[in-house]
């Protein structure tokens, strides 16, 4: 008789037992880059409040967000919110109905992903000062 | 069968008691946000970086004032309702899960209040 499995079985189909699929990845992104920005952020009215405190703290401030680690956060934030905001936008289609067919999730997708890598350039591309 | 009364029915809140509320005020911040994300992220980094003076000017503009301000009091509430979610989901237990929405609501408020208050003194001069 073959052995049965008692009391070790998986109760329902666990997130982890399926093969990763493009719409999950995206899905999990959205949240993942919702709670990063909650840093990012953060960060930002922490600079904030310096501008307002004094000149000195604002220094400080604003060389801890121009160095190496400060402009490495910056810039994944950047991408980030540009994940964020197209793929909110995606969210706000599919809250009014439309584009849930499998195929255009699909293509809609890989518009998300293009359009945050787009976004990050220009973005990058303004903090460097050309536009 | 129909487990609901007739008046469950007809109020149609549901559970939680406020029926589709919640919802409707996350989609309308979030499509506040669309334009704001733009007007606030400009500006700003331009500004990131430069010198203190050029920032203030900047931040002392009515226009970048007023949109500073308008982006943070919708971050602060669009930010704890995505929050809330991760919570609800993810947190599990009575007491942590409590816990957990009341750092959040304080937190995200620390946020929106810091923010709003720093520009609006940079931009009445303080």
């Amino acid at each position: 008789m073959a052995e049965v499995n008692q009391g070790n079985r998986p109760l329902s189909p666990h997130l982890s037992i399926y093969r990763p699929l493009w719409t999950m990845i995206l899905s999990i992104t959205h949240r993942i880059t919702g709670v990063g920005l909650a840093i990012s952020i953060t960060m930002i009215t922490w600079w904030f409040l310096a501008l307002a405190i004094s000149e000195e703290y604002f220094e400080f401030a604003n060389a801890m967000m121009t160095s190496v680690v400060g402009g490495f956060i910056l810039i994944v934030s950047l991408w980030a919110l540009s994940f964020h905001f197209c793929n909110g936008i995606r969210h706000l289609f599919w809250d009014a109905g439309k584009g849930l067919e499998l195929e255009t999730a699909y293509r809609s997708g890989l518009a998300v992903m293009a359009g945050s890598v787009v976004l990050t350039v220009i973005g990058i591309l303004v903090a460097t000062g050309v536009f | 069968m129909r487990y609901q009364t007739d008046r469950q029915r007809v109020e149609g809140l549901g559970s939680a008691k406020d029926g589709t509320v919640e919802w409707w005020k996350q989609r309308i911040g979030a499509v506040a946000l669309l334009p704001l994300v733009f007007l606030f992220t400009y500006p700003l980094l331009r500004a990131i970086g430069a010198d203190f003076d050029e920032v203030r000017a900047i931040y002392e503009h009515p226009f970048n004032a007023i949109i500073a301000i308008l982006f943070f009091i919708t971050i602060m509430s669009h930010l704890r309702q995505g929050l809330q979610e991760v919570i609800v989901d993810y947190v599990h237990g009575k007491a942590a899960m409590t816990t957990a929405l009341l750092a959040n609501t304080m937190f995200t408020t620390l946020i929106g209040v810091t923010g709003v208050f720093s520009v609006a003194k940079i931009a009445f001069g303080g």
